[in-house]
């Protein structure tokens, strides 16, 4: 057991600080009005943005532990995040690099490492959620173009996205419900594709319904073969494996939290020092501390050149927990004003804890429910029978 | 950046591993702890003569000179086989030989320790079972160089079995002044038993001193250095209880897993309903995660890491609520015959309530969390 770092990596980790150092306004210090464009160009520079990517496709070629650091030293200087096509950089990148043809990767990965333009996942359907392989989404092929006629729901950032990875069923004759899947890259303004937004239970709409009726997709934007879609899509997620960026998250969030129970007076008793509340708080603060050594934990299997598998699902059920109880806490730590929405005067900090209680259905049902993570994990890990 | 085990642990796991299997499996087990020591000295010989007695001791002193995160192999299979044995007490007392006795006193000590003829004990805590230096109230009066001390100590792990106890006694009123005194089971004036207790696998008892001479050449430390000595010997036994019981919380998921997989009701093995795979999944992602605070403790106290205070503490706190849990929800997957002697899953529960509260439960470590700079 070893925990500390290489001199090479101590070389990288000292690199990225120095960069932070140079480029990331001091806590506090006004940052100017054109920072943010000023840093994308930056780290963009450095290769930093696909950082995990190959050298050949315009990615950094990062060792997978100079990938840690650089996500670490980027959380804890809390400094904006590495690129702007979110879910380009998180997975459609990664699916185009691996299934794409050459034409695919020199047309779409340039754009994604500039944040050209976003991305969205049409994965989910009314009546595939859990079970998403069930997805009934039509497209039959007309010549050299899909034609595609479904629904698909929960998309993220839909109406903001110029491309969609979407995933259709091209064969409904097929033993396993895995097979007869097929992913396409679509333009969003396609003729036939209707997006309309959902108003979550907070209030605003990150996330639409989107309509295909008879939408025609040229079959040259095929990732991967035909039927081949259930395997791109599996490979594509596990990308998404790494919980780095996730437990830095919390931290901040814990950060945060410590913070207001400091600040918030209850019956002449600041919230911090009352029993049950520090507790709760400390009992969350153990579970992120559990969740990034768990994640050091499988990094090291990850070194040792062993793919990660199902043992991903203890930090998602986690921060499903910490997520949901985060909020909470909130809400017990500022009492009755707790309830209170933005733009109420004596709401805390207006109403961004509100928000947040009211916010991690996003992340604890998006990544696959609490209960499929629990399914995964006796089925898989312990062996149990299938349901 | 490796949070893995070498070979060579890898290796001895595997060793220990299959002694267990062969000399201790549960059924052998039930029998030695229900044996007058409770324990297997037979066994605990051959323990020591594999080197796992001494794992931690100077090779100088008889020992394999191991480091802790070697010991935690160790303990891991120890927790759970359940096997009986007076190791982590033993630990506990050579380490506080080691740490802050003489060269001499180490070299009087220690060898008995790692060839498994001599047994420690740390004997800290008294009624009003307080882990802070209020705790420390058995008396000790100077008499020159010697002390005498009288008093008595209360839940000193495998108390009756003890040859030497490693006594925490109290100097003056002042917070710490306090001081540590090796005592041995055959001086006039002493006397240990062991109480009626509810983990058989686990000897806890009682050491009573009455005007008990304790000569200059046996103490260990005083004042202030006494109390943080004091101190990182809790922490130990902590990182120690919380390392064995990863072992046990996987002995106790494994026999429920094993359970759910055989055992049919509504015409389907009830692993296959979600009300018996989610609790088993949540047990699962506990164990695997005090494991991982666990496993980071000890490095951070092999490497004499600031944060390794803070490590164990969290570790157990965590352990001291979830792993009692996993006893109490494998009973109630048991159903019926969980709830008889003859099935062992109710072992794994007794040692769940034994380890919830020794050296100090969650809410004592959520305290010194707060106390060493943590949240």
């Amino acid at each position: 057991m070893d925990f500390q770092l290489s001199p090479q990596e101590e070389k990288f980790r000292d690199e990225v600080r120095s960069f932070l150092k140079d480029n990331l306004p001091a806590q506090g210090e006004k940052r100017p009005a054109d920072f943010l464009a000023q840093w994308n160009a930056k780290v963009r520079e450095k290769r930093w943005v696909g950082f995990s990517w190959p050298s050949e496709v315009g990615g950094g070629g990062g060792s997978l532990m100079e990938q840690v650091i650089l996500k670490e030293e980027m959380a804890r200087a809390k400094a904006p995040g590495l690129g702007t096509c979110f879910m380009g950089l998180a997975w459609v990148g990664p699916s185009i690099i691996q299934y794409g043809t050459e034409e695919q990767k020199q047309k779409y990965i340039p754009d994604i490492l500039d944040g050209a333009y976003q991305w969205c996942t049409g994965y989910s359907e009314p009546d595939s959620g859990s079970d998403l392989a069930s997805l009934k989404c039509k497209c039959v092929r007309e010549g050299d173009e899909y034609v595609v006629n479904g629904q698909k729901i929960w998309t993220s950032i839909a109406m903001w996205s110029k491309m969609m990875i979407l995933l259709v069923r091209t064969d409904t004759e097929v033993d396993s419900k895995h097979d007869g899947i097929t992913c396409l890259l679509v333009e969003m303004d396609s003729e036939g594709l209707e997006v309309r937004p959902i108003k979550n239970m907070g209030g605003g709409a990150m996330f639409a319904e989107v309509f295909f009726s008879d939408v025609r997709v040229p079959v040259e934007n095929r990732l991967g073969d035909e039927g081949q879609g259930w395997q791109v899509t599996v490979s594509a997620l596990a990308n998404e494996r790494s919980s780095i960026a996730e437990v830095y998250g919390l931290r901040r969030k814990m950060d945060e939290l410590e913070d207001l129970a400091e600040r918030t007076v209850r019956a002449g008793q600041k919230a911090i020092e009352m029993p049950s509340i520090r507790r709760r708080l400390q009992r969350a603060d153990i579970r992120i501390e559990a969740m990034r050594l768990n994640g050091q934990r499988f990094l090291t299997k990850q070194l040792r050149g062993d793919p990660l598998g199902s043992e991903t699902s203890i930090n998602k059920l986690h921060r499903a927990a910490l997520e949901v109880e985060m909020g909470e806490l909130a809400m017990e730590i500022t009492g009755s004003a707790s309830t209170l929405m933005r733009g109420s005067d004596v709401a805390p900090e207006n109403g961004r804890w509100a928000d947040y209680a009211l916010g991690w259905p996003e992340v604890v049902i998006g990544g696959g429910t609490p209960n499929i993570q629990k399914n995964i994990i006796a089925e898989r890990l312990l062996g149990l029978p299938k349901d | 950046m490796n949070f893995g085990f070498t070979e060579e642990q890898d290796l001895l796991r595997a060793e220990v591993r299959k002694f267990l299997n062969e000399k201790a499996p549960l059924e052998e087990v039930r029998k030695q702890c229900e044996s007058e020591e409770g324990f297997d000295r037979g066994l605990w010989k051959q323990m020591a003569e594999l080197g796992f007695a001494g794992l931690t001791i100077p090779e100088i002193h008889g020992g394999a000179g191991l480091d802790l995160v070697t010991l935690l192999v160790v303990l891991e299979e120890t927790g759970r086989s359940l096997f009986p044995s007076p190791l982590l007490s033993n630990v506990v007392a050579s380490q506080a030989i080691q740490r802050f006795g003489s060269e001499a006193q180490q070299a009087r000590w220690l060898p008995g320790f790692a060839d498994g003829t001599r047994l420690g004990t740390l004997a800290l805590l008294e009624e009003g079972d307080d882990l802070s230096p209020d705790g420390v109230k058995l008396q000790a009066k100077k008499d020159g160089e010697e002390i005498i001390l009288t008093g008595r100590k209360l839940f000193v792990p495998d108390a009756g079995n003890a040859d030497v106890f490693v006594v925490a006694y109290r100097l003056s009123s002042g917070a710490e002044e306090v001081g540590l005194a090796l005592v041995e089971k055959g001086s006039a004036g002493v006397s240990a038993a062991d109480f009626a207790a509810m983990d058989l696998t686990k000897r806890v008892g009682s050491l009573e001193l009455n005007d008990v001479r304790v000569p200059s050449d046996q103490l260990l430390c005083e004042g202030g250095p006494a109390w943080s000595a004091i101190q990182s010997l809790v922490e130990l036994g902590a990182a120690l209880v919380t390392a064995e019981t990863v072992g046990a919380a996987e002995g106790a998921l494994a026999i429920t897993t094993s359970f759910a997989k055989e055992r049919e009701q509504f015409g389907s093995k009830i692993g296959r309903y979600q009300g018996v795979k989610h609790p088993l999944a949540e047990i699962y992602v506990d164990i695997e995660s005090y494991k991982s605070l666990v496993y980071y403790a000890f490095w951070a106290l092999d490497e004499g890491h600031d944060d390794a205070a803070l490590a164990i503490s969290r570790a157990k706190a965590y352990a001291s609520e979830t792993f009692p849990l996993a006893g109490i929800n494998g009973v109630q997957l048991h159903g019926g015959v969980g709830y008889t002697w003859e099935y062992d899953i109710q072992l794994y529960l007794k040692r769940g309530k034994w380890m919830r509260p020794i050296y100090g439960d969650a809410d004592y470590h959520y305290d010194r969390i707060a106390q060493l700079g943590g949240l």
